[in-house]
Formats: C-alpha cells, sequence, structure tokens
C-alpha cells in the first residue's frame, strides 16, 4: 500500500491475482478498485454476471465464492485472490441445460431474463444445502433477489420443479452409479 | 457508479493491519471488513477513502470461542455463521435471533459481526444487540488493547468510541442462562432495514420479572438503551399492565426522525408496538425456560 515510487498514484498500484473461476485458474493484474463483477464481464469475458444496482440491493451480479453467494458488485477483483468463483456459466455443460435451467424455461421463470444468472446460482446454492423446500422456504430464499417482470411465482414454481428434477438426477445416478458433473 | 481509486492493503494479521493503520494515519485510512456497507458507498462515491486496509485475510479475527457460557466473537466472524452456531444459539439466543433478519443471506455471507457494530448504523441489528446484552468491545491499537461497553461505544449515527488508529477486535457477550430473550424489528420489506427493531430480554425473580433489558434501533440518531422502561420492568409483576408502561416509557422521550419511508410519528407508533411485542415474547420465553 505504501505510496513508494512504484505506485505514485492510487491508479498505478496493481495487485497480481490468481482466481479459479467455474475450476478454471486465471492470473491477472487488477487495479485495486476493480470490482469482482467487471474482472469477471471484462477481463475474463463472462457475461453471465449482470450488472444492476451496483451497491448489493438486486442480487443479479449473484456469483458463489468458495461456494456461497455473494454480491459481485460489492466485492472487489482483489479480494478474490486465491478463491474459488462459480459462474452461471458453470451451470449448464455444452447446449445441454442444468436441470435447474431446464425448469426455468419449462415454468417461465424468466420474462426479460436480466435477474435470472442471480436467481439461478441462488436457487442452485439453497438447493445444494436442502433439496426438498417448500415454497415458503424458496420464497425466503430468493427474496434476496429482485426481479421486476414475473411476480416470483413462476420463478418459485421454477426452482420447486427444478429441485423434483435435480433429485431425480441424484437419484438416477446413484441407481447407475455414476457420478453428476453438475458442479464445477 | 465505480469507487474512485484507492491503496489497499490485505494485512494477514491484527498486528499488521494496525502498523498499517498508524503508518499511513495522515492519510485517514478505512478498514475494511465485510464491506457490505462500505463498498457500496464507495461505488456511490460517498465514501472515497485514499487508502484502504482489508481485514479479510486476518484469520485470526474469525472465531466464536465459548467459556462458561460466555461467548466471545471474533470481530470478522460473518454474520451468517452466527444463524448457523449451536454455540451462538445456545448462548447467545438474542444474536442468533438478531443475525437472522440482518438483510439476505448472500449479504450475511459476507457481513461481519465487527463490521456492522464499528460502522453503527443506526437502523442495524448488531448494535442493538450489543447494548441489550452488555456486550464488551475489544479495540486494539498500536498503543495496546482496551475494553469498551457497549454503552460506551454508540455516539451517534455512524459514531463510535473507536479512535482513528483502533480496530475493533472482537465481542465479548457476558453469559445469560435463563434468560427469555427476543428481538423483533418492522421493515417494509422483506430484508430491509428495520425501521424500527428492538432486542429484549428478560429474567424472572420468582413470580417476578427480574431484570430487564431493551435496546431500539432505527428509534435513535443511533442504538440505544432504554433504561427507564428496564427500571419500571425491574420487580414488577408480569401479569399486571407493566409491559405496557414499559412500552409507552421506552417511547417517551424519543424523537425519531422523519425520512422517505416513514414519518417520525409512525416510528414512535411503531417503536410502543414492537417494545411491546418483545417484552410479551421475551416474557413467554422465559416462563417457558423454567
Amino acid at each position: 500500500m505504501p505510496e513508494t515510487p512504484m505506485s505514485p498514484t492510487p491508479m498505478s498500484q496493481r495487485h497480481r491475482i490468481t482466481v479459479t473461476v467455474n475450476g478454471q485458474s486465471h492470473e491477472r493484474e487488477v487495479e485495486s478498485r476493480r470490482l469482482l463483477v467487471d474482472f469477471l464481464r471484462d477481463d475474463l469475458h463472462l457475461k453471465g454476471a449482470h450488472i444492476g444496482c451496483e451497491h448489493g440491493v438486486c442480487g443479479t451480479c449473484t456469483v458463489l465464492c468458495n461456494g456461497e453467494s455473494i454480491r459481485s458488485c460489492i466485492t472487489f477483483a482483489v479480494q478474490a485472490d486465491g478463491a474459488e468463483i462459480t459462474t452461471v456459466e458453470a451451470l449448464a455443460s455444452g447446449a445441454v441445460l442444468h436441470p435447474l435451467q431446464e425448469a426455468f424455461w419449462e415454468k417461465q421463470g424468466l420474462q426479460c431474463g436480466f435477474c435470472t444468472p442471480g436467481m439461478l446460482l441462488r436457487a442452485y446454492e439453497m438447493l445444494q444445502r436442502d433439496p426438498d423446500p417448500d415454497a415458503a422456504t424458496v420464497r425466503e430464499g430468493i427474496a434476496s433477489n429482485l426481479c421486476r417482470c414475473t411476480g416470483y411465482q413462476f420463478i418459485v414454481d421454477a426452482v420447486l420443479d427444478g429441485a423434483e428434477r435435480m433429485r431425480a438426477g441424484a437419484s438416477a445416478a446413484a441407481a447407475s452409479g455414476s457420478a453428476e458433473t453438475v458442479d464445477s | 457508479m465505480k469507487p474512485p481509486p484507492f491503496y489497499y492493503a490485505a494485512p494477514a494479521t491484527v498486528s499488521e493491519a494496525l502498523s498499517l493503520l498508524s503508518e499511513h494515519r495522515e492519510s485517514e485510512p478505512r478498514v475494511l471488513a465485510g464491506g457490505q456497507s462500505l463498498v457500496p458507498l464507495m461505488n456511490f462515491r460517498l465514501a472515497h477513502p485514499t487508502h484502504v486496509i482489508d481485514l479479510n485475510k486476518v484469520t485470526e479475527l474469525s472465531f466464536l470461542r465459548s467459556d462458561d457460557g460466555r461467548l466471545t466473537i471474533g470481530a470478522m466472524t460473518r454474520q451468517a455463521v452466527l444463524e448457523r452456531s449451536a454455540e451462538v444459539r445456545l448462548g447467545a439466543p438474542l444474536l442468533a435471533e438478531a443475525a437472522g433478519m440482518i438483510a439476505h443471506e448472500p449479504i450475511r455471507h459476507r457481513g461481519t459481526v465487527g463490521g456492522s457494530i464499528a460502522h453503527a448504523d443506526p437502523a442495524a441489528e448488531l448494535p442493538a444487540v450489543a447494548l441489550a446484552m452488555d456486550a464488551e468491545l475489544v479495540a486494539a491499537s498500536g498503543r495496546g488493547e482496551r475494553v469498551i461497553p457497549a454503552t460506551e461505544f454508540f455516539l451517534g449515527p455512524f459514531t463510535t468510541a473507536l479512535e482513528p488508529d483502533e480496530v475493533l477486535t472482537e465481542v465479548r457477550l457476558p453469559a445469560a442462562p435463563g434468560t427469555g430473550y427476543a428481538f423483533v424489528e418492522f421493515s417494509r420489506t422483506h430484508g430491509n432495514f428495520a425501521l424500527v427493531g428492538v432486542a429484549a430480554l428478560l429474567e424472572l425473580d420468582g413470580d417476578r420479572i427480574g431484570r430487564a433489558a431493551l435496546a431500539l434501533c432505527g428509534a435513535g440518531p443511533c442504538a440505544l438503551r432504554v433504561t427507564e422502561a428496564e427500571r419500571l420492568l425491574a420487580g414488577a409483576s408480569p401479569d399486571g399492565d407493566a409491559i405496557g408502561e414499559a412500552a409507552e416509557v421506552a417511547a417517551a422521550g424519543l424523537t425519531p426522525s422523519s425520512d422517505a419511508h416513514a414519518s417520525g410519528e409512525f416510528k414512535l407508533r411503531l417503536t410502543r408496538i414492537y417494545v411491546q411485542r418483545a417484552l410479551e415474547t421475551a416474557l413467554a420465553r422465559a416462563q417457558d425456560r423454567r
């Protein structure tokens, strides 16, 4: 931090960081003030996490940091040094949607789609902890994320349907002895 | 928006953090804890520190310790840890209940105990809990360590007894076995800051109320204890009108400010109602715990 000849202004102070994103390690130099969401979108070209309110209220920038949902618009990229970040890009495998994404599709859990990356990751996190939640738990859980289109009802329906698909997938995988590979 | 440029350091220990604070004191460095209040302020450019000292790598400040029911919580302990911890539910159920009301889970994953207390938002839950529980707040600086009683810590909106070279390192909570507790709050939408919140502790002494502790958030310039109402409750019969009277007395001296969300008059009304609810719940729980 000291104002050494190396960094005569705060803008010239750079930090070398290594962040694992969706299982892949990235090394970059960032300015102190670089927000994690800008790092993901502009430096790594992962456009899944959206920028909405930029002050931690709307939740569309939600990513998982070491498995826990956080707001990437109020986290600095330099703080993610050494962390494992999961973005919405990790859910689908190639052209095959994650069961939760299929459920959002089927149940119309989105209209404009702007809140969807955050909703998916938040729902995914909740279902990791509680694979069979009731509607009230889902509603409470996604209260951290704002949606201006759906009125939330279809999102709740989609998360419940996604939970069912994920449980069915897990028991099918257990029956056939193969491991599920959704979590990268 | 994006924050203006700043120098950043992430020390690994408390002593490193303290040296940086003292070394750069001329530049008025800001200590970054969970960042759930400071970073939004920086994004809005309402805060524009030139030096930011990030405590997130100071692992020694992230702990929960319980001895003889006395709970000690490291300042960098995440708020989400509080609501999931069996030790906290057992040793400080008031704190566990309040923690679940702080914003939303993704915020609590990052937000810290020390950050919330040191930031001293008038509407935040944890300052009120610290006051009601008679917490001791440990502040460290290059000059050593001192213990500040919560009742002397909150001085005004976003203003505390912490000196510029001090870091809040731990929160000590006394054991309170057999005490009824309640944290209740009113907010306009789920997860928002409370318009008014109430932390209540109540002990029974035979068939009378023994000791009561009552603290409010949102109802004044900072979190505050309402000692007059506490005195009224001590020794009173729980069957009578003591709780209703205490609720009147608690609200009597307050002049909450009007803002975009509610008028001061409405907040005063909320204070009376929520003090009453908090005390009724705390009483019922004290009776259950016998």
